[in-house]
């Protein structure tokens, strides 16, 4: 018993060590889009420097941008530009907003390697998805029916799919839901009149990626924005960022925190 | 000192006995706690028979019809695969197979059920969609009806080792006399054996049911997702259970679509209490009736 007694002791005192008596904090908020790269960098980024205790919320764009300005986040994630109306009331806040650009999103839309479309316009698209066209043979493809492949409607690549080619419009009700990007990927490469989209960084062979308004997507098309369904991701800080807000925005651009923006699918920035 | 540690120990087994009746109190008073908000938004009615779940959309719609009917679909397909293979194996097992039969079958039927839901989910994905689509031509293999076929499959061991307990608590004396009065075997299995264990049969589709209604990983992998009332067993649907586990995640704490989510949990949660109730009224009738137990 005594010595049990002695390794809980042990154990206490090691973890009282492991705490460290200052550790700076910061609150990152926003986007449910950037949350991924905010969450995997925060946890990496802490690995490394045990001093720092990042904590990552998500809750949206707005929701984001609103806590910045109220001065209860110190970095606001947000999958869009910051508004006019939010911008007039940061100043009235004597808040000046910064923005960092620290990733790109950038959609494909896929389709059977067999089927004989190789490009659509974007409206095209939203018309095969909101419920306009069915048939293949409208867009200049076989006479098959459509299999309208989607993300699940909570999930950020289908947010950022709704804004930038539906403009909002409701998906088809009889849309097939997926709750990834591979799933998409590989029920895509199994139906032959299927119709889906991925982050750029799942594309693979076992699907065909469409070329949209004559682009086809690559790294390339989206960084320099002629890939029509491609957005930057943004990070505001109030004025210039200082102390482990800095440290980890600079993280997130490094090299390293790029290879983890593209494992979550996004496109890096270099 | 005997009689303290007798009365410990029947406190400490009274604490555990009463332990799940405190969590089933507990995970009910949350359900309700979570799911009733979002009817200060949405009318009851509108929310079980509106026609359109677009949760995240402004405004957002949060009518679950087609979330209820596609489970409904998928589990009363799932029953006409597991009902005729589950009580067929049973009567086999019971009436005719030999024991040595019996002792390799039925623990073959119980490994079965050990296989986890996620496996099934990955054979029905990446096997029998395919398969289905390419044999019968679909637009897309994952349907209704792969998933009641997987799901079938699933529910089969329930339905067979309850209908087989039952099979074999029909006692001896009841197949005695019926083969006295010159009944031969298939007369006794139809006329006796089957009425004497009925209920308990009963008792085993609906729990089967309840299983098949409660699945969550298979369903959201192979059958399609697709929020829409289901016309023909081919088309994608996306039941109540896939629905939660697909979007809970996402869905901010506390916002009307998290409390909806938890409303669908609070809807699941009673078909299957009802389901659950009706199979534990049938079999103690069925006790009762044969002087079993009272």
């Amino acid at each position: 018993m005594k010595v049990f007694n002695k390794i809980i002791m042990t154990v206490m005192i090691l973890m009282g060590f492991a705490i460290p008596s200052y550790a700076e904090k910061i609150v990152m908020e926003g986007s449910t889009t950037v949350l991924p790269i905010a969450q995997k960098a925060a946890e990496v980024y802490m690995q490394n420097n045990s001093s720092a205790d990042i904590s990552v919320r998500g809750g949206g764009s707005g929701v984001g941008i609103a806590s910045l300005i109220d001065g209860t986040c110190d970095i606001a994630d947000s999958s869009r530009p910051i508004k006019d109306t939010e911008l007039d009331k940061a100043v009235t806040n004597g808040k000046s907003v910064k923005a960092h650009v620290i990733a790109m999103d950038g959609i494909a839309v896929v389709v059977n390697p067999a089927n004989k479309v190789n490009a659509l316009t974007k409206k095209q698209v939203k018309d095969i998805y909101t419920g306009k066209t069915s048939n293949w043979s409208q867009v200049g493809g076989d006479n098959q029916k459509i299999v309208i492949i989607s993300r699940d409607t909570s999930s950020g690549t289908f947010e950022a799919f709704s804004t930038l080619v539906l403009d909002a419009q409701k998906v088809r009700p009889d849309a097939v839901m997926q709750a990834s990007n591979q799933a998409i990927a590989s029920t895509v490469a199994r139906t032959p009149g299927g119709i889906g989209y991925v982050g750029l960084g799942f594309l693979s062979s076992s699907v065909k990626a469409l070329e949209i308004d004559g682009v086809l997507p690559s790294k390339e098309t989206v960084l320099n924005n002629k890939y029509p369904i491609g957005r930057p991701l943004f990070m505001y800080t109030n004025g210039a960022p200082q102390g482990l807000a800095k440290e980890l925005i600079d993280f997130i651009k490094s090299p390293e925190g790029q290879k983890l923006v593209e494992e979550d699918g996004f496109v890096g920035l270099k | 000192m005997v009689r303290v540690k007798e009365k410990l120990y029947k406190w400490l087994f009274a604490i555990l006995a009463f332990a799940s009746l405190v969590f089933l109190v507990g995970i009910v008073i949350v359900l309700f706690k979570e799911a009733l908000p979002i009817f200060k938004k949405v009318k009851v009615l509108e929310f079980l028979f509106g026609r359109f779940w677009y949760p995240t959309y402004d405004p957002p719609e949060f009518g679950i019809f087609p979330l209820i009917l596609a489970s409904v679909w998928v589990s009363v397909g799932a029953m006409l695969v597991c009902v005729p293979l589950g009580v067929g194996s049973a009567l086999y097992l019971n009436e005719i197979a030999s024991h040595r039969q019996k002792a390799i079958l039925k623990p073959l039927v119980e490994i079965l059920a050990s296989i986890p839901s996620i496996v099934y989910g990955f054979f029905g994905m990446v096997v029998l969609a395919p398969f289905l689509q390419n044999l019968l031509h679909l637009p897309i293999g994952l349907c209704a009806f792969t998933a009641s076929l997987i799901l079938g499959i699933m529910a089969t061991p329930t339905v067979c080792s309850i209908a087989e307990d039952a099979l074999s608590y029909v006692p001896k004396s009841f197949r005695e006399a019926s083969f006295a009065v010159g009944a031969n075997r298939w007369q006794t299995l139809v006329k006796v054996v089957i009425p004497a264990a009925g209920s308990g049969i009963s008792t085993a589709i609906i729990l089967g049911m309840s299983r098949a209604i409660g699945e969550t990983m298979t369903v959201l992998m192979v059958a399609g997702g697709a929020a829409v009332i289901p016309k023909s067993f081919f088309d994608p649907v996306r039941p109540m259970t896939s629905a939660i586990a697909a979007e809970m995640g996402e869905a901010p704490m506390g916002s009307d679509h998290f409390h909806a989510l938890f409303a669908i949990a609070l809807i699941l949660f009673l078909i299957t209490f009802v389901f659950n109730v009706i199979a534990e009224a049938i079999s103690r009738k069925y006790r009762i009736k044969l002087g079993l137990s009272g």
